[in-house]
C-alpha cells in the first residue's frame, strides 16, 4: 500500500467524492517470524526509535509491538510541554535536538502534529529558584538554547493573567524560552506510526510480550500473545513497564513507576498563549487549542501501577494555581486522569545498552518525556543501529549509576520535569 | 487515599498523614562491600507489578517507620507490620498467598 500524501489539494480533491478515498494512515499487519530489529512499545518513544533506524540508518525490517493501541500510554496522557532549557550539557544536548525536530516534524512526517513554539516561562518564586534560574540561563547561553531571565514586570507582559504578588509565593522573575511551547501529543504518534508503515514496517498493536528469547547472552526473539517473533535487535521502549521487561531480559533498572496525574478544564476563549510552569508550588499549565486549561502537577511518592493517582496531589496542583492565576478560581475540571511514568534517581533518562546482548533499553523519562521523542528515537536509533551508543545518548548509559557520573536534573529541573 | 494502619500507635491514617519511604528489606551495604553490591543496594530497585514490601513513616501522627504489603495494581493492602524485621512476617504472606496463590517473597533483595 502506498501512503498518499495529506495536502490541502488531498482535502480539495476528497472534498469532491464523499471522503470516500482516504486510506488507513497505517496497515495492521500479523507479525513475520522474523525481524532485523523489534522494538517493544508504540508509544512516541518506541514509533521515533523505530522511525529514524529507517531514516537515518536504512534499518527498515523492522516491527513495532504494542500491549494496547498505539499512543495509548503516556504519549496520549502527558501535557505535551516542550522545552530544552535544562542546566546539565548532556540534557540540554538531547532536549534541545528533540525541540529542533519538532519544528520540522509536521514537514518531515507529513502529519500536522501542531508544533507551536508559543514560549514557556518557569517560574521563580523564591530566592533559591531565582538564583536556579539566572544558573540555567547562563548554563544554556553556554550550551547555545536561547532561554533568558526575567523579571516580574515582564512576566506580566507575556502573562497578563498571572498574579504576580501571590500572598504565599509573588512571583520574584522566570526562566523564558521563547522557543520553546507544545505539540498535539496523539500527532506525533501517528506522524510517526504512519511514516514508519510507509517505510514497510510492521507497527503490531494489541501484542504483548510475554517472554524474551536468549540464547548465550544474545537476544533471539519474543513471544508474545500473538506468538513467537526472531530478532536481530531487540529495543525496549515502554516507560512505566520497563520494569517487567528488563525481568523478563534478566536484569534490574535504577527505576521506580509512579502515577503522574494531569487535567483539564472545560474550554474557555483564548485567555493565556504561553506554558507557564510553576515548580515551587507544583502546577503547571497552558491552554490547548481547543480552548482548555490543560494543567499538570506533582508525582505520587509511591510505585504505582494504576494509572491513576492521589487526589492530595490534585488538591495542591490546583490550589497553587488558583493563587497564580486568580481567573481560575471558578473554572470547572472536566477530566482528569494518570499515567505511569519511569522515575531514575537522578530524574534522567536511561538509553543504554544492557547486560543482555542485542537488547537496548530506553527508558526513565520519567515526568518529562514527551518533550524529548524526536530526540529520544534519534539516539536510541543510532544506539540501536550502530551497538554503541552516539553522543547524544552516551552519558545517559546505566552504568553512569555504578560510576556515580549521575545527569543531575531533580535538582536541577525541580519537580515539573 | 490510601489509607494505612500504623502497626507503632495503632491509628487509621490517611495518605496525607503518611510519607512514603520506597523498598523495604534491602539489605544495607558498608565498607568492603563488592561495587555490585552498592550498587544494587543504592540504585536498583524491585519496583513489582504486583506486591510491593515498602516502607512508610507516620509522618504527621506518632512519627514511627513501619512497613506494609501492598499491590500496586490495585493499592489493596494486605497489612502493616514493624519496621523491626528483615523480611515480611509469615501472617502477612499467608494474606498475600490466599489472594495470589504461589506468591513467594524473595525476603531479603
Amino acid at each position: 500500500m502506498a501512503t498518499r500524501r495529506y495536502s490541502a489539494f488531498a482535502i480539495a480533491r476528497e472534498a469532491a467524492r464523499y471522503h470516500a478515498g482516504w486510506d488507513r494512515a497505517w496497515r495492521a499487519p500479523e507479525p513475520k517470524k522474523h525481524y532485523d530489529v523489534i522494538v517493544v512499545g508504540a508509544g512516541g518513544h518506541g514509533l521515533a526509535t523505530a522511525y529514524y533506524l529507517g531514516r537515518n540508518h536504512g534499518i527498515r525490517n523492522v516491527a513495532v509491538v504494542e500491549k494496547g493501541w498505539l499512543g495509548g500510554g503516556n504519549t496520549g496522557r502527558n501535557t505535551t510541554i516542550i522545552r530544552s532549557n535544562y542546566l546539565q550539557d548532556a540534557s540540554a544536548a538531547i532536549y534541545e535536538k528533540a525541540r529542533s525536530l519538532y519544528e520540522t516534524l509536521s514537514q518531515d512526517l507529513n502529519m500536522n502534529v501542531m508544533f507551536s513554539p508559543r514560549g514557556v516561562l518557569m517560574l521563580a518564586q523564591t530566592e533559591h529558584e531565582v538564583r536556579g534560574w539566572k544558573r540555567t540561563a547562563h548554563a544554556n547561553v553556554l550550551q547555545g538554547i536561547p532561554t533568558e531571565f526575567v523579571g516580574p514586570q515582564r512576566v506580566k507582559e507575556i502573562v497578563p493573567i498571572i498574579n504576580i504578588y501571590g500572598p504565599r509565593y509573588p512571583v520574584l522573575g522566570a526562566l523564558w524560552q521563547a522557543r520553546g511551547g507544545t505539540a498535539r501529543h496523539d500527532a506525533v504518534a501517528w506522524g510517526y506510526a504512519r511514516a514508519c508503515s510507509a517505510m514497510g514496517m510492521d507497527i503490531i498493536q494489541n501484542c504483548e510480550v510475554t517472554a524474551i528469547r536468549q540464547s548465550d547472552g544474545e537476544v533471539t526473539g519474543i513471544e508474545t500473545t500473538k506468538g513467537a517473533i526472531g530478532c536481530g535487535k531487540l529495543a525496549i521502549v515502554v516507560a512505566g513497564h520497563s520494569g517487567r521487561l528488563a525481568d523478563m531480559a534478566g536484569f534490574r533498572l535504577p527505576v521506580e513507576s509512579v502515577a503522574l496525574q494531569a487535567l483539564v478544564s472545560e474550554p474557555i476563549k483564548p485567555c493565556m498563549d504561553v506554558v507557564v510552569m510553576a515548580n515551587t508550588v507544583h502546577g503547571y499549565m497552558s491552554q490547548s487549542d481547543k480552548g482548555e486549561m490543560v494543567i499538570g502537577g506533582g508525582a505520587d511518592g509511591f510505585n504505582n501501577f494504576t494509572q491513576r493517582g492521589s487526589f492530595h496531589h490534585i488538591e495542591e496542583t490546583v490550589r497553587a494555581l488558583c493563587e497564580t492565576f486568580p481567573i481560575i478560581t471558578r473554572l470547572k475540571m472536566l477530566r482528569q486522569w494518570g499515567g505511569i511514568v519511569d522515575m531514575t534517581g537522578d530524574r534522567s533518562p536511561i538509553i543504554s545498552k544492557t547486560p543482555l546482548g542485542g537488547c537496548f533499553i530506553n527508558c526513565g523519562w520519567g515526568t518529562g518525556g514527551f518533550k524529548a521523542i524526536p530526540g529520544s528515537g534519534w539516539a536510541m536509533a543510532q544506539l540501536v543501529a550502530k551497538g554503541e551508543p552516539g553522543p547524544l545518548a552516551v552519558e545517559f548509559g546505566l552504568n553512569r549509576f555504578r560510576e556515580g557520573r549521575f545527569i543531575d536534573e531533580s535538582v536541577a529541573a525541580g519537580v515539573a520535569h | 487515599m490510601l489509607r494505612l494502619t500504623c502497626p507503632c500507635c495503632g491509628a487509621a491514617a490517611d495518605e496525607t498523614e503518611l510519607a512514603p519511604g520506597g523498598e523495604a528489606h534491602l539489605l544495607r551495604q558498608g565498607p568492603g562491600s563488592s561495587d555490585d553490591a552498592f550498587e544494587a543496594y543504592l540504585f536498583q530497585r524491585k519496583n513489582p507489578y504486583g506486591v510491593h514490601f515498602e516502607r512508610w513513616r507516620h509522618a504527621h501522627g506518632c512519627g514511627k517507620w513501619f512497613h506494609a504489603a501492598r499491590d500496586t495494581r490495585t493499592l489493596e493492602v494486605f497489612g502493616t507490620y514493624s519496621a523491626q524485621v528483615s523480611a515480611p512476617p509469615q501472617d502477612i504472606l499467608d494474606r498475600i498467598a490466599e489472594k495470589h496463590p504461589g506468591f513467594s517473597s524473595e525476603g531479603g533483595q
